[in-house]
């Protein structure tokens, strides 16, 4: 049950769901992802990632124009 | 003598319902063996019939606002663990152009060679190219956004694998040569691109 940080800050679609996407392959189950990212559409796309991939969004959080999604692996 | 005919041994009996229950058995195992096989035909059927998750894009145009669009959809496709098709034709092949050669074309093809686009860092905008104009700015707000330029985004798609097809009917007529387009790519006609598009769930034309 590692947990990885994976940094998006200042990219823009489609390119911190490519990230998470590359990063979560090289991961097993039950491990988490933190995600830091500022483009507008994150949250909304990250939401509907891991719908598509079958995994969990634990949390997400916004402050300061940052935001944070913790994705577990399925 | 008679009572021994209407009396036959326990091990006679056992043996003529050990034979019926084998016939039935038999007959209905035989019954559930056929259903099995209709079942799992059925479902291979279903199977063959269902669009598979795949995204297939045909990257027609050759602006560069229409193949960010193209190749965002890739990638978001692919990142989404989705198998995705790009089919590149017409303009679209500017897009997989990385050298422009000129022999062995005719008059016509050279013309064309020289007013294309060498690829895809130098394709114009659908909107607002302003003879060329456009393009450098859209690329100076793109750079601002920290967005991707065309050919860091041919890279990425390449590097999540998307399946890259060059329509060899449009360099047949544009006179392109496989030489001048990204080594490694597949090349194809309409039903390349149908077979791919007939089991995608996302088919789209840009």
């Amino acid at each position: 049950m590692a947990n990885v940080d994976l940094d998006c800050a200042g990219l823009s679609c489609p390119v911190p769901i490519v990230r998470i996407s590359r990063a979560m392959k090289e991961m097993s189950s039950g491990d988490t992802l933190t995600v830091t990212a500022s483009d507008p559409s994150f949250q909304a796309d990250v939401e509907a990632w891991v719908r598509k991939m079958g995994h969990q969004l634990e949390s997400f959080s916004e402050a300061d124009g940052t935001q944070t999604a913790v994705v577990r692996h399925a | 003598m008679s009572d021994e005919l209407s009396h036959p041994t326990t091990a006679e009996l056992e043996a003529l319902v050990n034979a019926a229950v084998e016939k039935r058995v038999g007959a209905a195992f035989a019954e559930l063996e056929k259903t099995v096989a209709d079942l799992k035909s059925s479902v291979e059927s279903v199977r063959e019939a269902c669009p598979d998750d795949r995204t297939t894009i045909v990257a027609f145009s050759g602006d560069m606002d229409r193949l960010f669009a193209a190749l965002t959809i890739a990638s978001g496709s692919a990142a989404m663990g989705m198998d995705v098709s790009m089919f590149f034709t017409f303009w679209g092949l500017s897009a997989l152009k990385v050298r422009t050669t000129y022999s062995g074309k005719s008059v016509g093809q050279k013309m064309a060679a020289m007013m294309l686009p060498g690829g895809p860092a130098s394709v114009p905008t659908s909107r607002m190219n302003m003879s060329g104009m456009g393009p450098v700015f859209f690329k100076m707000l793109m750079k601002q956004k920290n967005v991707q330029s065309l050919p860091e985004m041919m890279d990425m798609v390449q590097e999540l694998g998307v399946r890259l097809v060059a329509c060899e009917m449009s360099m047949g007529v544009m006179g392109i040569s496989r030489e001048e387009l990204i080594p490694g790519i597949d090349y194809g006609g309409v039903a390349t691109y149908l077979g791919d598009a007939a089991r995608s769930k996302v088919t789209l034309f840009i």
